[in-house]
């Protein structure tokens, strides 16, 4: 067991030093940002083109769900968000700080990108996670 | 030299836990077999669609049931699009000119419950990072609609209440049952906009196609009831910048419906019925645009003026669809060819398409595939 919270997913980075970020990689050749990490570029088929880029923590709303059945186990209602960041790169987490209610959540509502535990959930050797979350911002910030 | 399906069938989708995989196959193959009089020495090929069992060697069990003769077997799995991609390899076999008459075979055995968002390493994403599951990912593509068009909920619910009532008049749907507005939009919700009538049904379930040359065809005399392929295409998902968190139904099918418009020298106009992959309400909206039966955005109009009904301009999904006749993942794209065929044929009973004379069948695999057919009638 590490004795630190372990990054939930590969592209979520945990520096010594600083704030937690997301990373992506672009493409040197035709621009497209990815998240996580590669080699190759799917989009143009450039090779060994990718450079390793810290992604937004701001984005906005692109689509969501609002999840009422999952697993067992899973507390339910939560929104589901795909978020388009600024610069690049389109993460799908959870939507908080919101009501789970399509009446109160806006296509393009400016998001931010925050970290935290990973909701108490620990893997099978006792190891626990750091993930990310959005919520809003408002439009004066 | 065109292709023809001869013999085409599937068993009554249903909940089978004390059949085979391979008894299932079986089933919908010696119907097949039986609906053009030809015996299972007569096929010189087996092309077999399973996903759940990709491992197992369907193909080649399903022989073991019903006549172990020796041919090649290939087995394919393709998610969603296997049943298609199986019935394509079968279909680009005789157009190659490899063999004049071959069987495909698609077959699935379903658990019950929520399909994706498991596995992977370390701790559980789902409801983490969001939702990976089916129902999510399909309500996530649909309200990108809404965020574009301004598709409603409701609209996404008419679709599942013109399902239901297509699978009323067709025996071989799992459910034959009317389920008007109100009692779709106030099911369970799952995902926002998806409901649970709103969701495809996990059934059991196989569908089987004899493909044969024209030549062979008119020698076996069978081409008053024999239907042309006049179009195959299956693509994978071009990129996007949004896939890695949104797998894109979209590109993939209208690539698909391009490639397939051009191969079959006719249009979205000349298109009497369509079966599409209506594996959760909102992606059917998705696909009548995608499939070019109505313009960019006119989806909802389509669904609240009755244009894809039994009796409208195109109806769509006349058998039920995914939704109410079910979706046994490998079977459901040889099933589509069935219930197409049975209306070229006029053989579809109380919800034949009348006059029907050109159909298209499409189906999704998510990560991603896209298989349509253009099919025609004899020309009698
Ligand atoms: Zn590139």
């Amino acid at each position: 067991m590490s004795d630190k919270a372990l990054p939930v997913v590969e592209y979520l980075k945990l520096p010594e030093e600083g704030e937690p970020y997301l990373e992506g990689h672009q493409c040197s050749l035709c621009g497209a940002v990815f998240v996580g990490s590669r080699t190759h570029c799917s989009r143009c088929g450039g090779r060994d083109c990718m450079k390793a880029t810290r992604l937004s923590n701001n984005g906005k709303l692109y689509s969501y769900s609002i999840v009422h059945r999952s697993f067992p186990g899973i507390d339910v209602p939560y929104v589901s968000a795909i978020v388009d960041l600024d610069g690049g790169g389109t993460v799908k987490g959870n939507l908080v700080d919101v009501e789970p209610d399509p009446n109160g959540i806006e296509f393009d509502m400016p998001v931010e990108v925050f970290f935290g535990d990973a909701l108490g959930r620990r893997d099978s050797d006792g190891n626990s996670y750091i993930a990310f979350f959005f919520r809003p911002v408002s439009e004066s910030h | 030299m065109d292709a023809y399906i001869i013999g085409v069938d599937m068993i009554k989708f249903g909940r089978f836990p004390e059949k085979s995989v391979p008894q299932l196959g079986s089933e919908a193959a010696l119907l097949a077999l039986d609906d053009c009089g030809l015996a299972v020495q007569d096929m010189q090929a087996l092309y077999c669609g399973n996903l759940n069992q990709a491992s197992g060697m369907v193909g080649q069990r399903i022989l073991q049931q019903i006549g172990q003769t020796g041919i090649p077997v290939v087995n394919v799995s393709n998610a969603c699009a296997t049943g298609a991609t199986a019935f394509r390899e079968a279909w680009a076999s005789v157009k190659a000119e490899l063999y004049d008459v071959v069987l495909a075979v698609g077959v699935e055995q379903m658990g019950r419950g929520l399909l994706g968002g498991g596995g992977g390493r370390g701790i559980s994403k789902e409801g983490l990072l969001g939702s990976g599951t089916m129902p999510s990912v399909f309500a996530e593509a649909g309200l990108e609609h809404t965020r574009q068009y301004g598709t409603t909920f409701e609209q996404f619910a008419k679709v599942s209440v013109k399902n239901h009532h297509h699978s009323t008049m067709n025996p071989k749907a799992m459910y034959q049952i009317e389920t008007p507005l109100e009692t779709v939009m106030n099911s369970e919700m799952i995902s926002y906009p998806n409901t649970k009538l709103m969701c495809s049904v996990n059934v059991d379930g196989a569908a089987a196609a004899v493909i044969a040359s024209e030549q062979k065809t008119r020698e076996l005399g069978l081409i008053s009831r024999a239907v042309k392929v006049r179009a195959s295409v299956l693509t994978s998902d071009p990129w996007q910048e949004r896939d890695l968190v949104m797998p894109d139904v979209n590109t993939c099918t209208r690539k698909a419906a391009s490639a397939a418009y051009e191969m079959a020298g006719l249009g979205p106009e000349d298109i009497d019925l369509v079966e599409l992959h209506d594996c959760f309400a909102t992606a059917e909206i998705l696909h009548y645009e995608n499939l070019g039966l109505c313009n960019d955005g006119d989806a909802g109009r389509i669904i609240d003026e009755g244009e894809v009904e039994l009796g409208g301009r195109v109806p769509v999904n006349v058998s039920g669809g995914l939704l109410s006749k079910g979706h046994p993942l490998g079977a459901t794209g040889i099933a589509n060819i069935y219930e197409v065929s049975t209306h070229l044929r006029g053989e579809a009973g109380s919800r034949q398409v009348e006059g029907a004379k050109i159909g298209l069948t499409h189906v999704i695999g998510l990560g991603s595939a896209c298989g349509i057919h253009v099919l025609e009638g004899a020309a009698a």
